[in-house]
């Protein structure tokens, strides 16, 4: 808390006040901080977004090294283990971690697959086991694995098993590759879609402007979900993983744009008419120098928070579709694939944990919207007088 | 300290009673209003602001009590104050603000009046009338006028609806808007500003309240504008026997129309007396600055101020110079403009495609010539084309028609209206611009150095040290200190962003350079040191100014010749002495008659001029 | 006003028409003329296809013509016959499989809309007010776990928590013993006791949405100076918030909804798969998944043109509401 005299905070300049208040930075580092320091110090005030973003960096390095954590390949099953209760690890110092195997058998009455945990035997759990192989970053290969079951032939549920008996947690952990990497991906071909055609609507303005505002109009008029499921009904399912993830991908950029392109054009028309950019054509300065030396920088913030609030609605949107069965489809390891499982009420209320890569959805989302929602309030840092 | 969160419900009556003082506390007499020792303060988690801090204040029935002071003087936040409608998280928080609605009745001491209570509504609106400086901001976009007035008296009086719309409409046409029947029905945004203004007055002051505490209410004003509501408030509050105090930055306001003073600065009251004390014999040093900082029209010599460490050669506009400029017909001009016509299509009505195109004409045929080393003023009010003539000179925009002939150094005459964008390229280094918004004509990307830098870095003309060392010279010499250069604008007052300006326009060594109402952003001391800052460089740098303004006291201080534009047609162009002295169209001459007269011993020497020509599409709205 | 809404009206035209393309192009997407598909899938199923209905549906739908001609042929049935064409899958015709269904979802839409409006403007209001209270940290809270959580999840929480905790089906929208009976004020009534629960899921994240813009708006508007103005004229605090800051903070909150109708629709398609309501949504991915497009077309073009009638609807209220709208104002 700062407590100045009245006379001293009259004195300085009110962005100065703030921007101390703003960033906790001393005066003199605030006077010489460039845009972007100065949007780092708010943004580290944030924190929320602080929180988010860790969890975001947490998250994506999982997802970088999902054969080293994830303790099983996305392959491996055991029918036996079919819809396997979550196991919680066990500590003793004669065994280590451990866990017990369990046997199941099938209860007449109610038909349901019971599972009982011998006590008698133990599945020994080790850091940097060898296990199933996999390629590490698409580069080296490997077997292992930060935390598993010391014999390969043990099988482990931390999380629970699914309908095949696979492994619940090394299933989220690939699946964050495609889940989270399609909403990067959406939202780069969004932005260029949206930078191109939000550019030229602002640039040229006239006629253009009023026809590529009509479509955006439209597109957001209209509901997306019906759209998209209609797009995506008609890539053929016989279509391998590879090129239906890039199809999905491309189809919800193409209605995702369009509120991009909005944000691009809105910040475009505002700045052309800035005075300092006016002051720099008088300066004599290239066109290009203006739009990228000093025109770009004065909106870049506002784009880079937009896309971070772009993100979650990309991921939800991949996991709707495939959560209803027409976006990618197994083998390919999504969260909405699995979650495909997890469709009807009985198998729910008989295995709950299915839910979890729905948590993992969650965690994601709000992570993206608290980063984002922390830079959109400091990408401004003079924002206050704007208007 | 008096600590007042909500009150549970109290009885008005009592509540009343309770903060009732007898007459004799009063400071004297007849005083309306007697504040003693108010602070209000303004706390957050950013710390403390003492807004108002421990002032005394006593207004006298029947007469206006000016509050002077510059911007972040406390002086809005006393007026708020008096009736507790402080903004949050503002609070009265100590003193006594004793109000007598007349003499009959006792005193009231309103700082111990519940600020939520039903006894501090009674006075306001009924008592005490408000008046604020923007009228757009200060009245509902979504109700009628009608509506906001009738308000007023559904709250404080019994009359049934019928009643209460006539009596609007009379105070409508008393305030002096035509049509009043039809305009009661109207939005804000279906009215001019000083109609806004107007209907505003009417509404502060349609239950008779004896105080009216006006704040700001002809700032964001044109000057005309500005002249019709001082005098509609002197004559209503003749007529009404009403008692103002009237809240301003402007001492030719001041001197116009108080009859006490009372000077302010940080949130304290400096020095208080009559009017005359005030501009003829002022005590505190706060108030010398001030009164020295006003251009003094009608004086003998329009010399500006210097200060006495500048060596004698900077010295401009005296007489002898004076007389060099005037006498020289021969001086072939440096630029000249003829017919130049500046057209813009407007698209009205852009909500939902009911879209009219419109052509607006700006600038329409003006014919200007600017001699070399010479001060030009361009005066005009809002909307009348000044900024969008500087503009196109500078090629900005396009030209619809016309040329801009600009004269170089070795003599040969080019037409700028036409150029290419690469053709400009050298002339764009001997015209440069000052801008008039020292906040958003600065890239708060961009370093000092990088900003003033940024002309001689992409003509190639200076690069590294050369570059920086040029930079660093160039703030010497506005003023600035050298280690200044690697801080960023948002480092800076109003008034050295305006010095930053000034560097980034000079840096190419310019001959012309057009000052698109360089200081009316910033406060009266500020403005001085400005226009000093600009009179020694143009001396020392042999500069050519075209000085674009709203300001005719500001015109009249620093200018040779003026322009006045009205309607996009330039009406009146001559030698300052002759506009100023003779002004020969009807246009400057209501223009002039408007200007306050900063001494309160002048006033009523001059009679106030209307122009009303027949052809002009806003004239009936703004006609009083 | 009047001139005003025709001239909105027509602005949906040209809206109206990319939306029909778009659902042409939709029906277009599958691969292969879907006539042949539709026949071949047809007598793999062992069903007989007699060749004069087939030449006939050719002409009838002009397969073998241009798009723009299958697209005249399409929409001019639409226009004049109310004719949406053949579902393959139901062998009926699609207008009646809509019409079906459509009552049910445009209540399940009206009713998850006067939800919104009724919980998010009196609570965006009441955190503005009240800034900083124990109330509006609630609101706040519960607001950002609103936003979310995808609305599948919701719904399969919900779900699962009705049928592990209350040994019942959240499922459908009557209970078993109405669904096939005929209407009744008793089946209406049992129809209001299933319809809270998809509203709350399907309306939860738009009006988290909305409470955040409303207290935003609302907090902006409060400090504005025609509330000192209407202050100082002597009103008391509540009358103020009602009359000023509530009232125009209610234009972008009316506009705020009407940018809300899409997001219902994409809602109430997820929902009403998890939670198997009659409604549209079901069946429009049923449609898709068997490439009954005629259907699926059919239901996008009816969501979509529902969509901005109530996108039209919502504006013309904005207008109402808004002198500076209504005049075009400057």
């Amino acid at each position: 808390m700062v407590t100045q005299s009245t006379d001293e905070r009259l004195d300085e300049p009110d962005e100065v006040v703030e921007l101390v208040d703003d960033t906790g930075k001393s005066r003199t580092a605030v006077t010489s901080a460039p845009q972007w320091k100065l949007i780092w110090w708010r943004f580290r005030k944030h924190r929320l977004a602080q929180i988010g973003l860790i969890a975001l960096i947490v998250m994506y390095l999982a997802a970088a090294f999902a054969g080293f954590i994830a303790p099983f390949n996305t392959t491996s099953y055991s029918g036996e283990h079919a819809y396997h209760p979550p196991q919680g690890v066990r500590f003793s110092f004669a065994e280590g971690f451990y866990v017990h195997p369990t046997t199941s058998e099938v209860d007449i009455e109610s038909l349901e697959r019971i599972f009982e945990p011998d006590t008698s035997e133990f599945v020994n759990l080790g850091f940097f086991v060898r296990g199933d192989s996999y390629r590490l970053l698409g580069l080296f290969d490997s077997d292992v694995h930060l935390f598993g079951p010391e014999d390969p032939d043990e099988r482990w549920y931390p999380l629970g098993g699914d309908r095949k008996g696979s492994d619940l947690w090394s299933k989220i952990l690939y699946g964050s590759q495609i889940s989270l990497s399609i909403g990067l991906v959406g939202v780069s071909i969004s932005l260029i879609l949206g930078l191109f055609l939000g550019g030229i609507s602002g640039y040229f303005g006239g006629w253009v402007d009023t026809v590529i505002q009509r479509v955006v109009e439209i597109i957001m008029s209209i509901p997306t979900l019906p759209l998209w499921l209609g797009l995506a009904a008609s890539v053929p399912p016989d279509w391998g993983p590879v090129p239906t993830y890039l199809m999905i991908t491309v189809i919800l950029s193409l209605v995702g744009w369009t509120n991009l392109a909005r944000v691009v054009r809105g910040r475009l028309l505002q700045t052309r008419d800035e005075d300092y950019v006016i002051a720099a054509r008088l300066d004599g300065v290239p066109t290009n120098r203006i739009i990228f030396r000093h025109m770009l920088p004065s909106f870049t913030s506002h784009i880079i928070a937009s896309v971070s609030l772009a993100v979650p609605a990309m991921i939800l949107a991949e996991t709707s579709l495939s959560f209803l069965g027409l976006g990618l489809r197994a083998p390919a390891v999504s969260w909405g694939v699995l979650l495909q499982d997890a469709q009807s009420v009985n198998t729910v209320a008989t295995a709950p944990w299915l839910m979890f890569p729905g948590l993992a959805v969650v965690i994601a989302v709000v992570a993206f919207n608290f980063v984002g929602d922390g830079l959109r309030d400091s990408a401004d840092p003079y924002g206050k007088r704007s208007t | 300290m008096i600590r007042r969160r909500r009150h549970p419900r109290r009885d008005v009556g009592r509540e009343l009673d309770e903060a009732a003082v007898t007459a004799d506390e009063l400071a004297s007499p007849d005083a309306v209003l007697d504040i003693r020792g108010l602070q209000t303060v303004f706390r957050s988690d950013e710390g403390v602001v003492r807004a108002v801090d421990d002032i005394d204040l006593v207004v006298r029935r029947g007469t206006t009590t000016c509050v002077v002071g510059e911007s972040g003087s406390g002086k809005s936040a006393t007026a708020r104050s008096i009736i507790q409608v402080v903004d949050v998280p503002g609070q009265v928080e100590a003193g006594r603000i004793l109000f007598r609605p007349d003499d009959s009745r006792p005193a009231v001491d309103m700082a111990r009046l519940d600020p939520r209570g039903e006894a501090i509504r009674g006075i306001r609106g009924r008592e005490i009338g408000l008046i604020f400086q923007e009228p757009m901001a200060s009245l509902s976009a979504v109700h009628t006028i009608g509506n906001q007035i009738s308000e007023v008296l559904e709250l404080h009086t019994d009359l049934p609806p019928a009643e209460i719309r006539d009596r609007v409409i009379e105070e409508l046409r008393s305030v002096g808007i035509p049509r009043a029947e039809e305009r009661i029905d109207a939005f804000t945004f279906q009215l001019s500003g000083g109609m806004r203004q107007r209907a505003m007055i009417a509404m502060a002051l349609i239950a008779r309240p004896s105080l009216l505490i006006a704040d700001e209410p002809t700032t964001a004003l044109d000057v005309t504008t500005q002249a019709q509501i001082l005098d509609l408030l002197g004559d209503l509050k003749r007529e009404r026997d009403m008692t103002m105090i009237f809240i301003t930055h402007d001492l030719g306001v001041v001197a116009e129309i108080a009859d006490d003073v009372v000077v302010m600065r940080h949130g304290k009251v400096v020095e208080t007396g009559p009017v005359d004390q005030i501009f003829h014999d002022p005590q505190h040093d706060y108030t010398k600055e001030l009164l020295a900082s006003l251009p003094q029209r009608h004086s003998a010599t329009r010399a500006v101020v210097t200060e006495p460490e500048t060596p004698p050669t900077t010295t401009v506009g005296g007489s002898a110079d004076e007389s060099v400029r005037h006498t020289a017909p021969d001086v072939t001009p440096l630029l000249s403009v003829r017919d130049l016509r500046m057209e813009f299509d407007t698209v009205s009505g852009a909500l939902f495609g009911r879209k009219r195109k419109e052509k607006v004409v700006a600038v329409n045929g003006v014919s200007l010539d600017v001699l070399p080393g010479s001060t030009v003023g361009l005066v005009g009010e809002s909307g009348c084309g000044k900024t969008t003539l500087g503009r196109s000179i500078m090629r900005v925009y396009q030209p619809t028609a016309g040329e801009i002939r600009y004269r170089s150094g070795d003599g040969t005459v080019a037409d700028l209206a036409t150029m290419s964008e690469k053709q400009l390229l050298p002339y764009r280094r001997a015209m440069r611009m000052i801008f008039q918004d020292p906040y958003g004509s600065l890239n708060p990307r961009m370093t000092v150095q990088q900003v003033i830098g940024e002309p001689l870095r992409v003509a190639g003309m200076a690069q590294g040290s050369e570059l920086s060392d040029r930079v660093a010279d160039m703030l010497d010499r506005v003023g600035l200190k050298r280690a200044m250069a690697t801080r960023y604008p948002h480092a800076f007052s109003g008034g050295e962003r305006q010095r930053i300006g000034i560097a980034r326009a000079l840096i190419t060594g310019p001959e012309l350079v057009i000052a698109d109402e360089a200081v009316s952003a910033l406060d009266v001391s500020v403005r001085t040191q400005i226009l000093e800052l600009l009179a020694g460089l143009q001396s020392e740098l042999g500069l050519t100014y075209l000085f674009v303004s709203h300001d005719l006291s500001v015109v009249e201080r620093i200018c040779d010749r003026v322009a006045v534009m009205y309607y996009g047609n330039i009406v009146e162009e001559g030698s300052a002495a002759e506009v100023f002295e003779d002004p020969k169209h009807g246009y400057t001459r209501a223009l002039l008659s408007a200007v306050p007269i900063a001494d309160p011993r002048l006033r009523g020497t001059r009679e106030r001029i209307v122009y009303r020509p027949d052809d002009v599409p806003a004239a009936d709205d703004e006609a009083a | 006003m009047l001139r005003f809404v025709v001239h909105r009206v027509l602005h949906v035209i040209p809206t109206l028409l990319v939306v029909t393309l778009i659902a042409f192009f939709i029906i277009q997407l599958p691969p292969g003329d879907f006539l042949s598909s539709q026949i071949a899938r047809m007598e793999a199923a062992g069903d007989s296809v007699d060749p004069a209905a087939v030449e006939a549906l050719r002409t009838r739908y002009g397969v073998d013509e241009p798009f723009w001609v299958q697209y005249w042929k399409w929409i001019s049935n639409i226009l004049l016959h109310g004719d949406f064409g053949l579902s393959f899958e139901y062998r009926r015709p699609v207008s009646d499989l809509i019409m079906e269904r459509l009552p049910l979802t445009i209540l399940l839409g009206v009713a998850t809309l006067l939800f919104t409006w009724a919980i998010a403007l009196p609570a965006g209001v009441y955190s503005a007010i009240r800034q900083h209270s124990g109330g509006d940290y609630v609101i706040s809270a519960l607001g950002f776990i609103a936003l979310a959580v995808p609305n599948f999840l919701a719904a399969l929480v919900l779900a699962y928590i009705g049928f592990k905790y209350f040994g019942q089906s959240v499922g459908g929208l009557f209970s078993p013993e109405y669904a096939n009976a005929p209407w009744s004020l008793a089946k209406f009534g049992d129809l209001l006791e299933h319809l809270w629960i998809p509203v709350v899921i399907i309306g939860l994240a738009g009006t988290a949405g909305i409470i955040r813009t409303t207290r935003a708006n609302m907090l902006d508007e409060l400090h504005k100076p025609y509330v000192t103005t209407a202050r100082a004229k002597g009103l008391p605090e509540g009358r103020i918030v009602r009359k000023y800051p509530l009232r125009i903070a209610l234009n972008p909150f009316i506009s705020t909804v009407g940018w809300n109708i899409p997001s219902i629709f994409d809602g109430e398609v997820i929902v009403a798969t998890v939670l198997a309501l009659g409604t549209t949504g079901p069946l429009l991915l049923s449609a898709l998944q068997s490439q009954d497009m005629y259907l699926a077309g059919g239901i996008i073009l009816i969501v979509a043109v529902l969509t901005v009638i109530g996108t039209l609807i919502s504006d013309v209220l904005l207008a109402v509401v808004d002198p500076r709208v209504r005049f075009g104002g400057k």
